[in-house]
This record gives C-alpha cells, sequence and structure tokens, in this order.
C-alpha cells in the first residue's frame, strides 16, 4: 500500500515538473530544487494511529505557510516503517541513500527510532523525532543533526513524582511492561519521589506486551501502598484501568500515571479512566491563540480532535520551516542551520518551547484529570522541564 | 488468602487460553492444517463483538451474530482456500494463512480503523464479589472461566459420544477408507475448519469486555496458542485443556515469584515438557 502511495505521489511530482518545464522552461531552472522530506512512520500496525496524526499534524503547519517550508517547495517521501524494529535500518536507508532526502522525519516507536538516530548519526543527515521518547537520541547518542519536538521518556513522568508526594503519599508501588519507555517512565518517576523523601515499597514489571495483569492486582491489593504509578498506553493503558476499577481498588488505592495512560484511550477506558490525574506535556483546554487555532484547523480538514501526537508533528514542520527560514532555505551551511534551529523559538498549541543543549524540548509539564472523554489540564505539574541528557556533551 | 486468589487468577486466565487454543488444535490434529490466521480470527471475533454490541445494542445479541458469521466465514475460507491444500506440503498452509493475517490486518485497518476499542461488560454481569478489604473479583471473569468449562465438557462430548464426532476422528486417522465408507470427508473437513473458526471468533467476542479491542490483539495470542498446542500434543483438546491451565499457573506465579523470568517463564515450561515428551504431554509420538 505504501508503495503503491509513494508511486502514485511520484508520478505526480514528475507530472507537475515536467508541466512546468514545458510551459516556462527558465522559471523551472531558476527556481530552488524541491524540498526533500522522508517521512518514516508507522503507517500499519500497532501504532498506526500515532503515525497519521503526526502525519496530518506535519500537513496542518505545511499548508499554513502556504505548502512550504523556508520559501522551497516540498517533496514527500513516504516509509510505513510498521514500528519494527528489524526493518528499520533498511527503511532509513532507503530514504537517506536512494531518496538522498534533506530531512527525515520519524518516528512513533523508540526501537525503531535508535536504528534512525545511527543513520542519522553515520550519514549526517537532519533527523527530526516527532514522538519516540527513548532517552538516548537526546542522551548519550545526542548529536548536532537530531532534534526532537515530542519528549524524553524522562519527561512526563519526572513530574508525577511531585505530585504524588504532594497528595501526601509515602510509600508507592509501580508497574510497568518491561521495556524501554517503561522502565525509563518509572526509573524517572522514581528519581524525583524518593528525592523527596518518598520510597518505592515494590517496582513490578511484566513483559512487552503482555496484558494480564491479574496477579499484579492481586499483589498490589495484599501490598496496600498509598499509590500505584504505572506507564502503559494503548490497548495495556485500557486494559489495566478497566481491570484495576474492576478489582475494586481504584477508590481505594489512587492510580497514577504517566500521561499515556489515559491518552486516546479514554472513550473505550468509560467510567474505569475518571478522575485519574496524569502528566504529559499536552491536554484538553489549553488556553492559548495558537492551540485554539491549531484545533480549529486540525478538526476542520480531518474531522476529528487533534491530540498530542498531532502536535509534535505539527511542531516538527513548525521547527524545520522556522530553522530553513532563518537560513533562507539553504542546506549549504549546515553549521548555520543547526544553529538557528537551535534557537528557534517554537510557539506551539502545547505551550511555547525552546530546544535544550541535547535538542530535546524544555517545556512545560501539565497535570490533567480525566474528565468525560478528556484530560482536563488542571495545572501545570512542572514548569519549563529540562530533560538531563546525561551523557550528552553537546553544548556542555 | 493472597495465594488461594492467585490460584483462583491462574485457573481464569488458564480457561481462558483453553478457549482460544481449542480451535486452533482441533484444526491442527483433524485436518494437519497449520493455521497462522488463528490468532486473526480472535481479533476478528473482538472487532465483531465491539461493532455488533453497538449495532444491535448488547452483547448477548451480538454473540450468536457473530458465531453465525464466523462459521459461514470458515466454510467459505475452507472452500474456497484451505481445501486445495490438504495434500500439499505445510509450507504452502503456512504461507497461505500467514497471508491471511495480513489481509484481515489490512481489512481491519480499512472498515473499524486503527484505534483502540472498549466493550461494555453486559449490565446483568457487571458487578464484583469482595474478596479481601480491600480486593474483589469481577463477576464477568468468573462467567468466562464457567463457559470455557461448559465449551471443554460439549466439545468433548461431541468428538467423544455422538455419530458426528465418530466421523470427524474417523476422518482424523484414515481420510481416505472414511470415505470410502461413503462418509463425506470434504464436508466433514469444512465443518471442522469452520468450528475451529468460531471457537476463535467466541473466544475473541467473549474476552472482549476483559481485554480491551486493539490492532495487532491477534498475533500476541497465536504465539501462546501454539505454545498450548506444543505441550499439550498436537490435535489432543485435553492435552490442551492441561497445558493452558499449566500455562495459567506458569504465568502467574511466575510474575510474582520471579518477575525477571516472567517473559521466558512458558517458553522454559514448554522446553522441559519437550525435553521429556518430544510429541507433547497427550500427543501421539
Amino acid at each position: 500500500m505504501t508503495s503503491r502511495r509513494k508511486f502514485v505521489q511520484q508520478v505526480a511530482a514528475l507530472g507537475t515538473l515536467s508541466a512546468a518545464s514545458a510551459i516556462a522552461p527558465s522559471l523551472a531552472r531558476a527556481q530552488a530544487a524541491k524540498l526533500r522530506v522522508g517521512l518514516m512512520l508507522p503507517y500499519t500496525g500497532t501504532y498506526a494511529a500515532l503515525g497519521t496524526a503526526i502525519t496530518q499534524g506535519f500537513n496542518i503547519a505545511v499548508e499554513e505557510n502556504g505548502g512550504k517550508l523556508g520559501g522551497r517547495d516540498i517533496e514527500y517521501f513516504t516509509v510505513d516503517d510498521e514500528s519494527e524494529p528489524a526493518k528499520a535500518t533498511d527503511n532509513a536507508n532507503r530514504l537517506v541513500q536512494r531518496d538522498k532526502v534533506d530531512v527525515l522525519v520519524g518516528t512513533v516507536h523508540s526501537g525503531v527510532v535508535m536504528a534512525m538516530v545511527k543513520i542519522a548519526r553515520d550519514s549526517g543527515t537532519l533527523l527530526i523525532i516527532p514522538n519516540a521518547g527513548a532517552n538516548a537520541a537526546t542522551g548519550s547518542q545526542c548529536a548536532p543533526n537530531i532534534f526532537r519536538t515530542s519528549f524524553s521518556n524522562w519527561q512526563p513522568a519526572h513530574p508525577m513524582g511531585k505530585v504524588m508526594y504532594d497528595k501526601g503519599h509515602r510509600k508507592v508501588v509501580t508497574l510497568t511492561w518491561k521495556y524501554g519507555a517503561g522502565e525509563e517512565s518509572v526509573e524517572s518517576f522514581k528519581e524525583a519521589f524518593t528525592k523527596l523523601g518518598g520510597s518505592i515499597v515494590k517496582e513490578m514489571y511484566l513483559p512487552f506486551p503482555n496484558v494480564e495483569f491479574q496477579a499484579f492486582i492481586t499483589e498490589i491489593a495484599s501490598l496496600k501502598p498509598d499509590a500505584v504509578f504505572v506507564f502503559f498506553a494503548g490497548g495495556g493503558a485500557i486494559k489495566f484501568t478497566k481491570d484495576y476499577a474492576a478489582a475494586g481498588l481504584k477508590d481505594k488505592i489512587p492510580l497514577y500515571g504517566s500521561g499515556f495512560l489515559t491518552d486516546g484511550t479514554l472513550e473505550a477506558q468509560g467510567a474505569s479512566a475518571q478522575g485519574l490525574l496524569t502528566t504529559l506535556h499536552y491536554g484538553d483546554g489549553i488556553e492559548n491563540p495558537k492551540n485554539k487555532q491549531f484545533r480549529y484547523a486540525y478538526g476542520k480538514k480531518y474531522g476529528i480532535q487533534a491530540d498530542v501526537y498531532a502536535v509534535q508533528g505539527y511542531d516538527a514542520a513548525l521547527l524545520l520551516g522556522s530553522g530553513l527560514t532563518a537560513v533562507k532555505g539553504s542546506f549549504g551551511d549546515k553549521k548555520s542551520l543547526y544553529g538557528a534551529l537551535e534557537k528557534v523559538k517554537i510557539d506551539s498549541p502545547r505551550g511555547a518551547w525552546t530546544m535544550s543543549r541535547a535538542h530535546n524540548p524544555i517545556q512545560d509539564i501539565y497535570l490533567r484529570r480525566v474528565e468525560g472523554n478528556a484530560n482536563q489540564v488542571i495545572g501545570v505539574a512542572w514548569k519549563a522541564l529540562e530533560d538531563p541528557a546525561r551523557g550528552c556533551k553537546l553544548g556542555a | 488468602m493472597e495465594w488461594l486468589i492467585q490460584i483462583l487468577n491462574s485457573v481464569q486466565y488458564g480457561l481462558l487460553l483453553f478457549l482460544v487454543a481449542s480451535g486452533l488444535t482441533l484444526i491442527f490434529g483433524i485436518m494437519g492444517v497449520i493455521n497462522l490466521a488463528h490468532g486473526s480470527f480472535y481479533m476478528i471475533g473482538a472487532y465483531l463483538a465491539f461493532s455488533l454490541a453497538e449495532l444491535t445494542g448488547s452483547l448477548w445479541t451480538a454473540l450468536p451474530l457473530g458465531i453465525v458469521l464466523a462459521f459461514a466465514l470458515g466454510l467459505v475460507l475452507e472452500i474456497l482456500l484451505i481445501s486445495r491444500l490438504y495434500r500439499r506440503d505445510h509450507l504452502y498452509q503456512v504461507l497461505l494463512t500467514f497471508g491471511l493475517i495480513l489481509v484481515f490486518e489490512e481489512m481491519r485497518s480499512i472498515l473499524v480503523g486503527d484505534d483502540v476499542h472498549g466493550v461494555a461488560i453486559p449490565a446483568l454481569l457487571d458487578a464484583s464479589l469482595p474478596l479481601t478489604e480491600n480486593l474483589s473479583y469481577p463477576v464477568y471473569r468468573l462467567f468466562i472461566s464457567a463457559v470455557c468449562l461448559v465449551l471443554a465438557a460439549l466439545m468433548y462430548f461431541t468428538i467423544q459420544k455422538t455419530r458426528l464426532g465418530m466421523m470427524v476422528r474417523a476422518g482424523a486417522s484414515n481420510a481416505e477408507m472414511t470415505q470410502a465408507l461413503g462418509i463425506n470427508i470434504r464436508w466433514i473437513h469444512a465443518l471442522v475448519f469452520a468450528a475451529g473458526v468460531a471457537l476463535a471468533v467466541f473466544a475473541g467476542m467473549i474476552a472482549a469486555p476483559v481485554s480491551s479491542v486493539f490492532p495487532g490483539m491477534g498475533n500476541q495470542v497465536l504465539i501462546i496458542c501454539f505454545v498450548i498446542v506444543v505441550i499439550g500434543g498436537i490435535g489432543s483438546l485435553k492435552g490442551a485443556l492441561i497445558a493452558s491451565l499449566l500455562i495459567g499457573f506458569v504465568d502467574t506465579f511466575g510474575k510474582v515469584l520471579l518477575p525477571e523470568l516472567a517473559g521466558v517463564a512458558v517458553y522454559l515450561l514448554m522446553a522441559i515438557v519437550l525435553l521429556f515428551r518430544p510429541a507433547g504431554l497427550y500427543g501421539r509420538p
């Protein structure tokens, strides 16, 4: 399906190109070549909805710019990465080597993004990460040509340590999948919570993507902690909140989580998620003109509500656009391009943010409460939170 | 008390696994067909529960509808595709049914989309039994266990005690001789395959309220199903039941006692069983 889509795009691109050169050959030659943007995102598989939202967010920003970024027309090269780490190197190489893209945009899955990071480091191609939170991408593996417009796994979970401590919880059980994002989130929560004086009664893990939680729920009930912190997303998040509520624990041992626990899943979670507190860099009801404008444009064009993934895709295009504008659309002087990207202040629907020395957003993390089908923002859990970027020597 | 509840968790999980794996072992054992698309049928079941419950307003009306649809789908697939492969090597079956996985996933994406969904527990069973001071057990989970037990008994009775079951067993041990005795083996095969599909779809439907409905859910189930079929012995329903319960126990207690090994515990169990009984617990060598 992807290859067909791409084929159609290429034929269309060829068509416009030849038409333009036939009508006004000199004009066509005088214009700068098109900006080659490689989108490597999941369009099938578990994360298909996320890949689509990111692409649509990206498109909204490009459209606001009159179909251009940094004054240049755009030619897209799209690859469906299927969230499949085994195919990641080949897929990224195809875009970099064969399609010779100027910039690589992707992806959702942390395992896939680490392969893209490696290729970006080897080839020097500009990489913009619109979701995957692997700490290393802007930590030990950071590079001058790698930027992220989403979050590091460390970021959304960290403020929850403070939130839960302030609520009076002292003894907490954590539960997550034993894989990168889960472990990094719990680690970051633990760091903040124990620093304040809280203690972790037990850290529980289950293999990814196992969703048989009953054994852990029974154990939580007998450990009787003050509260529980979890990291789950998607189908696992739905099943966990439902199982937790069905076991009668929801009103006895409060449940908290990083925002992905209740993002894009509320309709399916129904009553089981009502009232849950989570932390994330986006939410419903953020009052700023940019958010209003973006949500209106997104809803009008795609007929659905924009989510955090759409915002991250939107910001990826904003970042690329403003960076390129600063260097007049040229990739010739990489150093000044990266310099421009580092200094950019993104006026994002989530609120304005800037780049950290390791090229990760310094952003507000919101505290949200589930009300109906919305993650209502009820405050800022941590203002201008910067990832510690451990192991990154950039700008240090 | 905690341990008693963990035992309950194990049995309950094991029975649910049996419900999904029984269809696979039936098709594998009786027809010799390796059906990789079995997980997809489970996924289709869950999505059917979601769409039909929304259409008809209740899971109770969705269930019979879904089973009829599943049976029809099974018949069509057997007649159009599977029946052409009985005489071929297993590799062809693997290729065909792997292709079916891709087709079903893509169709799911086109028809229902890639979002995750939930199915409401029917009002009648939407309650919890208090077990300890702070833990209660959802009635619907107990209901699933009861349904699995009834179904296991029903399958045992049909295959061991009825005329139809006798024909099925005869067809499994020698198809040509059975045909020579005047039994339409093609019809038997179509029936068994359709029943296997219906079992997987039924499992997906009935599990949907507790498992939720999401893309890729079938692939997770497929692997554990094959583990059960291999441990139990290919084609043995009794073996599948015992293997399912074993896996329920190993998985549940593995998570509690040896969390570091929880990911590999069931595979270790499979390796150990195969070491001593290469054909599985109840398989004919």
